[in-house]
C-alpha cells in the first residue's frame, strides 16, 4: 500500500489538452474517487497513474517514488476495467493466478492464494469455469479478485460498475467498499455516477474539462460545493442570483429577488469577502413544497405553482415556478403528491443554502 | 413458384461449377487407357502409376516445401504487420495497409511480369528463393486481412490487464494476444499454403529451369497428351486443397470451443 501523488501533471494529445496542471495527493489506504462527466480527464488521470499513458508534463509518485519512467508491468498495481477484461481463454483460477506467476510466488502457495481471493469476492467454487460461463457481476468480482490477489500498492478502478445493471450495481458498490476496507489498499476509483462517488469514497475529486473543481469528503462536496459545476453535477441544485447585503462573523446576508433576505451560514459561503453579488445554491432535496397558506416555521417561503410532476414512488420531483424562475424540488411523498397547476409554497431553511462567488 | 425457379437455377449453377470437378474425380478411378469416358471399370491403377512417376513426385515435393515455407513466412510477416497496424500508431499506416493489400488487386500476370522485370533490372537470376519470395508477396494480403480482422476484435484492455499484473509486453503477446488470435493465424497459414500450392500463373514466370511444382507439372504433361494420371493427380490435389482448410477449420473450432472464446 502506498500513497499516490500527482504534481503539476499535464496531458496533451496533439493540440488537445486533456488534463491541465493537476495536483493531487492520495493518502495511503484512502478510497479516492475521480468524479466527472465523460471527457473531464478522470480516466486520463487514472491511465497515467497506471502507466498506460505518459504524462506530457509533471511528476507521478507512488509511495513517494517517481514512477514516470517505470513501465506498467513493474508498477505493482491492480486494475479493474469497465468491461472486466478477463482472459477468455483461461479458467477463472488461471485468470486470478496470472499475476502471481510474475511475482516469484512458490507454486504450492499459488492455489491457496487464488482460493483466498475467490473466497474474498464470495465466489469460492467457480475456479475451473471459463469467464464466459459467468454473469457480468460474477465476472467483475473475478476481475477484482485477480487485481487484489497480487497485493497491489494501489488499486485502480475504471468505472467498474457501469457495465452492470442497476440492482447489481448497488450490491457491488457495497461489496467493493467492504473488500477495500478489509484489505485497506489505496484505491483510486473513476466514475461519472455521483451516487457511487458519494456512497463509497473517503474523498471525492470532482473534475471538469481537465481541471480539478473540488477535493473534499462526500459531505463537503455535497453540502458546500466550491463551484456552480460541482453544485449542479452532484444532484440537482437551484442556483439563484443574489445581492450581498452584509457579512458578519458567522453569517452572510443575501438578498434574493424571489425569497427576500436569506442569511447563509458563513461556513457555507467561503470566498465572498468584499463581493457585492453572489450565487445562492439550494439543493432540490432541500426545497420543500408545502400547501398554499400552510405555516412554514423557521423557513423562508415564496408562493409558487407546480408546473411538472415527476412521480418516482417514494419521492417526487417537482418543477415549480417561483416568480419568473423555474425551480426543482425533490421531496418525500406525504400521502399524495401535489397536482400539476396547483398553487403551493416553495420553502427552505436558510442553513441548507450555500453561496458561491459570482464567477 | 418463384422460389422453385430460383432454387432450380441455383442448383444449375452449382452443377455447372462442380460437375467438371466431379468428372475428374470419377475418371481418376477409371480403368481405361484414356482419361475420358466411357468408364470401363473401377481401378486404383492411375494412382499407383502416379506414385511411381518420379517427375510428379519431385514436383509434389517442391510444391509441399514451397507451400509450407510460404505459409510460414507469410504468416510470420502477416502477424507482425497486423500487430503494427492495429496496435501501434505507424506513420502512413493507411498507405502501408493499402500497399500490403495491393497484390490482391493487381492481376497476377502483371505482378508476375513486374517482379521478373524488376529482378532482371537488378541482374538477379531466377531461383527457388525468388519463387518463394513471389508466393509470399501474394499470399501475404490474405494473411493480413484475416489476422487483422481478428486482432481488431481482441480488446486492448485484456492486454492492458495482463501488463498491469506484471507481464511484460512480450509475455503479454505470447500469453494473451497470440492464443486469442490463434484461430485466425492458423486460417491465414492455411490460406497461404493452399494459394501457394495451387498457383500456376506466377509460378510459371518465376520458377527457375528444371524446377516444377504440381500445377506446372500438370500443365507440362497436358501439352503432350491427356494421361489419366492427371485425373488421379487432380483428385489428390482436390482432396488436399479442400480437405486441409476443412481440417484447419475443425481444429480452430475445437481450440476456440475449449477456450470458450
Amino acid at each position: 500500500m502506498s500513497s499516490v501523488t500527482l504534481q503539476n501533471v499535464v496531458k496533451r494529445f496533439h493540440r488537445f489538452t486533456a488534463v491541465h496542471e493537476v495536483n493531487l495527493e492520495i493518502p495511503d489506504g484512502a478510497f479516492v474517487t475521480l468524479l466527472g462527466p465523460s471527457g473531464c480527464g478522470k480516466t486520463t488521470n487514472l491511465r497515467m497513474i497506471a502507466g498506460l499513458l505518459d504524462p506530457t508534463e509533471g511528476e507521478i509518485l507512488i509511495g513517494g517514488k517517481r514512477v514516470n519512467d517505470v513501465p506498467i508491468h513493474k508498477r505493482n498495481l491492480g486494475i479493474v476495467f469497465q468491461n472486466y477484461a478477463l482472459f477468455p481463454h483461461k479458467t477463472v483460477a488461471e485468470n486470478v493466478a496470472f499475476g502471481l506467476k510474475y511475482r516469484d510466488v512458490p507454486k504450492a502457495e499459488i492455489a491457496g492464494r487464488v482460493q483466498k481471493a475467490l473466497d474474498l469476492v464470495q465466489l469460492p467454487d467457480v475456479g475451473t469455469r471459463y469467464p464466459k460461463a459467468l454473469s457480468g457481476g460474477q465476472q467483475q468480482r473475478i476481475a477484482l479478485a485477480r487485481a487484489i490477489v497480487i497485493e497491489p500498492d494501489v488499486l485502480l478502478l475504471d468505472e467498474p460498475l457501469s457495465a452492470l445493471d442497476a440492482n447489481l450495481r448497488e450490491d457491488m458498490r457495497v461489496e467493493l467498499k467492504r473488500i477495500q476496507e478489509q484489505i485497506g489498499v489505496t484505491t483510486v476509483f473513476v466514475t461519472h455516477d455521483q451516487s457511487e462517488a458519494l456512497a463509497m469514497s473517503d474523498r471525492i475529486v470532482v473534475m471538469s474539462a481537465g481541471r480539478i473543481e473540488q477535493v473534499g469528503t462526500p459531505e463537503e462536496v455535497y453540502n458546500t460545493p466550491a463551484s456552480e459545476f460541482v453544485a449542479s453535477f452532484l444532484g440537482a441544485s437551484n442556483i439563484l442570483p443574489a445581492r450581498i447585503t452584509g457579512q458578519d462573523a458567522d453569517t452572510v446576508h443575501l438578498e434574493d429577488p424571489l425569497f427576500g433576505a436569506v442569511p447563509v451560514p458563513a461556513a457555507k459561503a467561503p470566498a465572498l469577502a468584499g463581493a457585492s453579488r453572489a450565487k445562492l445554491v439550494l439543493r432540490a432535496e432541500k426545497l420543500q413544497i408545502v400547501a398554499a397558506g400552510a405555516p412554514t416555521p423557521g423557513m423562508i417561503a415564496a408562493p409558487a405553482f407546480v408546473e411538472t410532476v415527476d412521480y418516482q414512488g417514494q419521492t417526487v420531483r417537482y418543477f415549480v415556478r417561483v416568480g419568473n424562475t423555474q425551480m426543482q424540488a425533490i421531496n418525500m411523498i406525504d400521502e399524495r403528491p401535489y397536482a400539476q397547476g396547483e398553487a403551493v409554497q416553495a420553502a427552505f431553511r436558510p442553513k441548507d443554502c450555500a453561496a458561491l462567488p459570482e464567477s | 413458384m418463384g422460389w422453385q425457379l430460383i432454387r432450380g437455377y441455383a442448383l444449375l449453377v452449382y452443377v455447372f461449377m462442380f460437375l467438371p470437378v466431379a468428372v475428374v474425380v470419377l475418371l481418376s478411378f477409371n480403368a481405361s487407357q484414356f482419361g475420358s469416358f466411357p468408364i470401363t471399370g473401377f481401378s486404383f491403377r492411375w494412382f499407383i502409376e502416379l506414385a511411381q512417376n518420379d517427375a510428379i513426385l519431385r514436383a509434389f515435393r517442391t510444391s509441399m516445401v514451397l507451400g509450407l515455407l510460404t505459409a510460414l513466412i507469410s504468416t510470420t510477416l502477416g502477424v507482425l504487420a497486423s500487430l503494427a497496424l492495429v496496435r501501434y500508431r505507424v506513420p502512413g499506416e493507411n498507405v502501408i495497409s493499402t500497399l500490403l493489400i495491393a497484390p490482391i488487386l493487381v492481376p497476377e500476370v502483371v505482378l508476375a511480369v513486374a517482379l521478373l522485370l524488376f529482378l532482371n533490372f537488378l541482374g538477379i537470376n531466377k531461383s527457388f528463393a525468388l519463387l518463394l519470395f513471389g508466393h509470399v508477396l501474394f499470399t501475404l494480403p490474405f494473411v493480413i486481412l484475416v489476422v487483422q480482422a481478428r486482432l481488431i476484435a481482441i480488446r486492448r484492455d485484456v492486454e492492458e490487464a495482463a501488463m498491469s499484473l506484471g507481464a511484460s509486453p512480450v509475455q503479454t503477446f505470447f500469453q494473451i494476444t497470440l492464443p486469442l488470435m490463434l484461430p485466425a493465424v492458423l486460417a491465414g497459414a492455411l490460406f497461404a499454403f493452399t494459394i501457394s500450392f495451387d498457383d500456376i500463373t506466377g509460378t510459371l514466370f518465376w520458377k527457375p529451369g528444371g524446377v516444377e511444382t504440381v500445377p506446372t507439372q500438370i500443365f507440362a504433361m497436358l501439352r503432350n497428351s491427356i494421361s489419366p494420371e492427371i485425373n488421379a493427380l487432380g483428385t489428390v490435389m482436390i482432396a488436399m486443397t479442400v480437405g486441409l482448410p476443412l481440417l484447419g477449420a475443425a481444429i480452430a473450432r475445437t481450440i476456440s470451443r475449449k477456450s470458450g472464446v
